[in-house]
């Protein structure tokens, strides 16, 4: 039975972890996202569906639990907040070198450096380009919502082990530390041994039996053509990605003349804007990409032949908006608002904004 | 009466010792007479005996022991420079049936991973710690390591390590012994039969006590990089007994309460 | 009482050539050839039948490339 909760981000995505039946979570202490490891060690899944919580001795140590964990065909994830993911980004390329699922929630804090304890969505190029290092992609996905932390949980496993791909789910302090009513998903029992070796068992490292060849987790290749071959197969993966998961959602855009773009918390507020811009006159929609990688361009560059220009807004100098303007490709004048440094917009000064950038006058 | 031949010999029935066939049959990457190749062949002696093949998750360092996948018939995984016990420990814990292991040069281990190991032998993890000393970094081609002997030379320290500015060389082993979290600890080398005769057995031990949840066995193996040493394999073995040994003396540091 | 006779064979192509194995023959059986095999190493070989079968030479080989076969031999057939 579904069962109603009114909590907060954090408590919601740790939750739906133990529901979504997790095998290990692996983490370390960091504001605003704390609360992950605490809710869950108070929680003590390990005496229910036996999942392992571990606070490691770093997120370097932690990322590369779930490296190892992931190897064996485990559901595993770890959490932390800006200064630790950029510690973690070492694994990460680890894993998608290796083409290993995991989830990687990042509770975005403003940085540069250890910055500030506050939200922010300055991670967005860290989350969506790279980070680590090499040619690779992790499906990102971005919650409004703490329904959304808890359901990207779920989701988020589903599309790492789709794709053998790491997932990031990258939201900020204000959907973290934001208490919602929250519908909790149903318990998923764990994997057993036996289901995971007929899922996994022709890569995951569960222990080579007679019938079968052994099986190596490994990123090395040092034969540079075979090395360009398995990058160019994990861009077949990153394609398919952007053909089939582009996730977004649009608000009031029907007869928008002016197009808002954000995501996360920014969306949220962004909403709020497009109503105070109705209340004036001003015919303003909003789209929020859910996923930031694949990057919904297609619906945006359709957009693009329909409003007059877009205002991308977002808690950072900006940084998707050279998304956007990639999407839109010149055709509608694109600008970017941002606030920075853990300051959130308000939605009077989006409006002040879209006006006085876009509009004119 | 007929003389004994060689051909009467040479006979299947005869056969006292062949290469374990849990050592993929090809040739290994190493150099000749590095101690790499006699470890593996060790460990893999022991997990045939044990019959825990389909059991044993190994984890594979950055170093010249890389490539250990290819050469050891068992899954392994591959791990970041330094961070092997961090994958040990999430699969000894997601799957406490297995015996897990790592295998790590004295870099890897006690350089970059040095966080890694000693958390992992804290926390009591329940898996093995093969360690690799050849006092230098090997794959990268002779730099100085945390185990470099004072004075000696490597491409990083051409003069000699100088300890008033590079620190002592770090006894890592000692130091995780003192840590409630290991079971077993012991100091082996392979250059002679008798001694590899004895990292088998302690090889052998580590495995038992680790599955039976007595928390972490590190067996530090103190080898030869003759390459790196820039001698040959047999004079480097003699360099090994007359200077690495004083420094990181052979035999058990610690073993379980009940011994 | 029965004597112990031994034989070694060792992998030319696989020896490395690193004579390792040379110094711990109680026998003094093994000695390096002159030849290189296909890899360029002067490869071990077996210069006089003294071979006890004591292992020694397969345990150290770095590369494992030495097989070892023994029998007992009544004294009188020696
Ligand atoms: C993060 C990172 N830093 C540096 C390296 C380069 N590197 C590869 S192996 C190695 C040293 C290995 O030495 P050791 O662990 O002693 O192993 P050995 O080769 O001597 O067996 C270094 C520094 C790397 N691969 N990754
Ligand atoms: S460089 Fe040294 S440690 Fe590496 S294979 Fe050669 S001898 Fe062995
Ligand atoms: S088995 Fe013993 S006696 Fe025979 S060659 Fe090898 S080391 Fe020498
Ligand atoms: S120890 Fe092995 S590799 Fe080295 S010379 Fe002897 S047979 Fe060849
Ligand atoms: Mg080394």
């Amino acid at each position: 039975m579904k069962e109603l909760r009114l909590m907060k981000g954090n408590e919601a995505i740790a939750e739906a972890a133990i529901r979504a039946g997790a095998d290990g979570y692996f983490g370390y202490p960091i504001t605003p996202q704390s609360e992950i490891l605490e809710y869950l060690m108070a929680e003590k899944p390990y005496e229910t569906t036996g999942m392992v919580v571990l606070q490691a001795e770093s997120e370097v140590a932690a990322i590369n639990m779930v490296y190892g964990g992931a190897s064996c065909g485990k559901k595993c994830w770890t959490s932390s907040s800006s200064p630790g993911i950029s510690l973690k980004q070492e694994g990460i390329s680890y894993m998608a070198g290796s083409e290993l699922p995991g989830i990687i929630v990042n509770v975005v804090r403003g940085g540069p450096g250890l910055g500030t304890i506050q939200p922010s969505q300055a991670d967005y190029f860290q989350a969506t380009k790279g980070g680590g290092h090499g040619d690779y992609r992790l499906l990102v996905l971005a919650p409004a919502s703490v329904q959304e932390m808890a359901d990207f949980i779920p989701l988020g496993f589903d599309l790492a082990f789709k794709y053998r791909n790491p997932v990031m789910i990258l939201t900020d302090g204000v959907i973290g530390q934001m208490m919602e009513k929250v519908e909790l998903p149903e318990f998923t029992p764990r994997w057993t041994e036996e289901e995971i070796v007929k899922m996994s068992g022709d890569w995951a490292t569960t222990g080579k039996t007679p019938d079968r060849e052994r099986n190596i987790i490994s990123s090395l290749i040092l034969d540079s053509a075979k090395q360009e071959k398995h990058v160019k197969k994990l861009e077949l993966k990153y394609k398919a990605m952007e053909a089939d998961e582009v996730r977004y959602e649009t608000f009031q855009c029907e007869d928008a003349e002016y197009l808002l773009v954000a995501f996360g918390s920014t969306a949220r507020i962004c909403q709020k804007s497009v109503d105070i811009a109705r209340a004036k006159g001003i015919k303003v929609g909003l789209l929020r990409p859910i996923t930031l990688y694949p990057f919904p361009t297609i619906p945006i560059h359709e957009l693009a032949s329909q409003v007059k220009g877009m205002l991308v807004v977002e808690m950072n100098l900006g940084q998707m908006v050279e998304d956007v303007r990639l999407a839109v490709n010149g055709k509608v004048q694109v600008e970017h608002f941002g606030r920075c440094g853990g300051m959130i917009p308000n939605p009077d000064e989006i409006v002040k904004n879209l006006v006085s950038k876009i509009i004119g006058g | 009466m007929a003389v004994i031949t060689r051909e009467d010999i040479i006979k299947p029935e005869n056969l006292v010792y062949k290469r374990t066939s849990l050592l993929v049959d090809c040739a290994l990457s190493y150099c000749p007479g590095c101690g790499h190749g006699t470890a593996h062949r060790m460990l893999m002696e022991v997990i045939e005996e044990m019959g825990i093949q389909s059991k044993t998750i190994g984890v594979a360092p950055v170093g010249c022991s890389v490539l250990a996948y290819e050469f050891l018939d068992i899954d392994v995984q591959q791990a970041a420079h330094g961070r092997a016990p961090a994958l040990a420990t999430a699969i000894k814990r997601l799957m406490p049936e297995k015996y897990v292991f790592t295998y790590q040069g004295d870099g890897d281990l006690a350089a970059i991973g040095t966080a890694e190991t000693i958390h992992a032998c804290n926390r009591g993890e329940n898996f093995v710690i093969i360690f690799i000393n050849n006092g230098i970094y090997g794959m990268t081609g002779g730099q100085m390591a945390p185990t470099t002997l004072p004075h000696m030379r490597a491409s990083t320290c051409p003069y000699g390590r100088d300890t008033e500015t590079m620190g002592n060389p770090l006894k890592i082993t000692e130091l995780v012994a003192t840590l409630p979290g290991t079971c077993y600890v012991t100091r082996q080398a392979v250059h002679t039969p008798g001694n590899v005769r004895k990292t088998k057995k302690a090889l052998r031990k580590a495995f038992e006590y680790s599955y039976a949840k007595k928390g972490v066995s590190l067996v530090e193996i103190v080898s030869n990089c003759n390459s790196g040493w820039k001698m040959t394999p047999v004079q480097s073995n003699k360099w090994m007994e007359e200077n690495m040994f004083p420094y990181y003396p052979l035999g058990d540091i610690k073993v379980p309460a009940a011994e | 009482m029965a004597k112990v006779k031994g034989a070694i064979v060792i992998n030319n192509e696989r020896c490395k050539g690193c004579e390792v194995c040379v110094d711990v023959c109680p026998e003094s059986v093994i000695a390096m050839n002159k030849n290189v095999n296909t890899k360029g190493y002067h490869y071990a070989m077996v210069t006089n039948e003294n071979c006890t079968g004591c292992t020694n030479c397969a345990v150290v080989c770095p590369d494992g490339v030495i097989t070892v076969y023994r029998v007992k031999v009544p004294t009188e057939v020696v």
